[in-house]
């Protein structure tokens, strides 16, 4: 060790730290690269590696065989999607029994464990696998039909901006704002909780991506320099107009009514 | 009071300036009067005036004058700032902007501006009026509107006496055609108004473009649906194939629009929708019941269908009845059967009129 450090300032030690790098990087990507192309391609160990994940975070609601218990739904065919979609947004696994599992920020699985999960899931039994980066990424796509697709599949529960909205009894569509492409693409073909299926056969994969492209840029879009109040239409808006707009109207009433002293 | 006309203690004085002075306070409670209501109310006159700070000293006055100026003042300032902001600042340029976020400063600055701008005119106006302008009550009398009696006598006279001379009376058929005359025209005006509210309704309201053998198309691209295509759990937004030969577009897809939905068949509850639907594919109407709004809001675990607009929920195992809000009649279903190619066609139309009542509704 102490040789190593010796000589930490050699003019070689450079080169053999790109060097080393760059093997890392080359392994790591040719080890990576096909998993994420197609669940179906996941190694045996992948396989068994998820199976030990799976069997220390999910069996307690999932089952053993992940056959399902009355906490948790049985996981036969939904996929290597379902899977990157409910742990790589944070939903899974759930931190307490609730109505939904709400997105979180802080995602506690690395994208290789998720996979791992993934590739032991959808070995289970056939499922829709992880989209190509080619229809999740938002680009060389028509934003205008995006938006058609989006109004008429998508908006009365997500907002014409995607910004969430209330279902029954606690449930809701959450909001769409900064969401991986990858993750939009996956919540359509999986339907993951109360959101119903748009498999490849309802919304094309390329108008999976106009959708994408469409959330994209509401990202994207700069406020003109108007309070949104969260782009939910004529609720908030008219709340807010009706409490401030008709208080300060009545305000300006009683001061013009009134006498000076 | 509990009856009108009673005295309840309700002494009223009899006249004189002293109204106030023996009337009864709320704060007195209920007390027996002896006098009764009179039999005409003193008119009580002006209430006092009082006079105001500035009535009374010059320095509340100057103060007064200093308080509008500024308001005054604030709305030139305003002014300025809009016009300088107009040519200096960059109309693409985002910034973050406080209460907003990031956002566009130069709607935000010439906004604000021109808001103040008017706010301080108007502000300053009446705080003017309410502190400096003359304040004592004037009272102007209303001048009677009767002419004098010489006059009116005078008026009938004369519509007596110079009708008679045009020979109304004696001659009826210029008596009657005149009412004819007058009372026609005024058809040519109702009846263009009339007629231009447009054709009538006939059985619009009623009947959609759905028909036996049209295909169940998806909403924006017009495809067909084969019936394997719809996996469980899936929504479809589908429109009839004809809609593409449809004059009016858009009235027709506002009645037309049907959810096509696959559920396991072993939990639909109703027999009806299994007959109408195709190894669990059921196609319902998207108008709501209640006031027509689109509903589609399909919790796949529940099988619930939302309506966005009052939350009237339809359960879509039991042919679609209201399970809450206000909507009154189940979603009308479209039967649906597979034509030989495979794809999802209608094996009829709706059985019954889709939307909100109307009156005619049968």
């Amino acid at each position: 060790m102490n040789a190593l450090a010796a000589r930490r300032r050699h003019p070689a030690a450079i080169a053999l730290l790109i060097l080393l790098g760059l093997v890392v990087t080359g392994v790591g990507y040719s080890v990576l690269a096909p998993k994420t192309a197609s669940a179906t391609t996941a190694s045996a160990s992948q396989v068994e590696e998820g199976k030990k994940l799976f069997l220390a975070n999910c069996a307690t609601c999932h089952g053993l065989q992940a056959q399902g218990t009355k906490a948790g739904p049985s996981l036969a065919g939904v996929g290597a999607a379902a899977v990157d979609f409910q742990m790589g947004t944070g939903r899974m696994p759930m931190a307490a029994p609730a109505v939904q599992a709400p997105r979180v920020n802080e995602v506690r699985f690395t994208q290789e464990q998720i996979d791992a999960v993934a590739a032991y899931i959808a070995s289970l039994a056939p499922g829709p696998a992880i989209p190509s980066p080619e229809y999740t990424s938002g680009e060389n796509a028509n934003v205008a039909l995006g938006a058609e697709l989006f109004r008429v599949n998508c908006a009365m529960c997500h907002n014409f901006a995607g910004s969430g909205g209330a279902l029954t009894r606690g449930k809701y569509a959450p909001n769409l704002r900064d969401i991986e492409g990858k993750h939009i693409y996956e919540a359509m073909v999986t339907g993951p909780q109360s959101m119903p299926v748009f498999n490849d056969d309802n919304i094309s994969p390329e108008g999976k991506n106009d959708i994408i492209a469409y959330l994209h840029a509401v990202d994207k879009q700069e406020n003109r320099g108007g309070m949104a109040l969260g782009n939910l239409g004529p609720v908030s808006e008219g709340l807010f107009i009706w409490v401030f707009g008709l208080g300060i109207m009545i305000a300006f009433a009683v001061w013009l009514g009134r006498k000076a002293a | 009071m509990s009856d009108n006309g009673t005295p309840h203690g309700e002494v009223v004085s009899h006249g004189g300036d002293d109204f106030g002075s023996d009337a009864v306070r709320l704060d007195q409670g209920h007390i027996e009067g002896s006098g009764g209501l009179p039999a005409r109310f003193e008119n009580p006159g002006l209430p006092p005036h009082v006079a105001r700070m500035s009535d009374l000293s010059e320095k509340a006055a100057k103060r007064a004058e200093k308080q509008v100026a500024t308001l005054f003042g604030i709305a030139s300032l305003a002014t300025i700032v809009f016009i300088i902001a107009y040519f200096t600042v960059d109309p693409e340029m985002t910034a973050f902007v406080p209460g907003i976020g990031e956002a566009n400063p130069y709607n935000v600055i010439l906004g604000v501006c021109l808001g103040l701008a008017l706010l301080g005119c108007g502000m300053g106006a009446v705080h003017w009026a309410k502190t400096l302008m003359p304040d004592t009550e004037m009272v102007e009398e209303r001048h009677p509107q009767r002419a004098s009696d010489a006059d009116r006598q005078r008026a009938v006279d004369n519509f007596l006496q110079e009708g008679g001379k045009s020979q109304i009376g004696r001659r009826p058929l210029i008596k009657f055609s005149l009412a004819g005359a007058l009372a026609l025209p005024p058809l040519a005006l109702v009846l263009p108004l009339v007629g231009g509210l447009g054709p009538l309704p006939k059985d619009n309201l009623s009947k959609t473009i759905w028909k036996k053998g049209d295909r169940l198309v998806r909403d924006p691209e017009l495809t067909p649906i084969k019936a394997d295509q719809v996996t469980i759990g899936s929504v479809y937004h589908v429109l009839p194939a004809n809609i593409k030969e449809s004059h009016e577009v858009l009235e027709d897809k506002a009645k037309a629009a049907v959810l096509l939905m696959r559920l396991d068949p072993s939990i639909i509850k109703s027999k009806k929708e299994i007959d109408w639907g195709y190894d669990g594919i059921v196609a319902y109407s998207k108008i709501c019941t209640h006031v027509g709004c689109p509903v589609g809001l399909y919790e796949q675990q529940t099988h619930h269908l939302l309506c966005p607009c009052h939350q009237s929920t339809f359960d879509v195992t039991e042919d679609c009845k209201v399970i809450f809000g206000p909507a009154k009649r189940p979603l009308p279903q479209l039967p649906i059967e597979v034509d030989s190619e495979g794809y999802l066609v209608a094996r009829s139309g709706f059985h019954e009129a889709v939307g909100p009542s109307f009156w005619e509704r049968g």
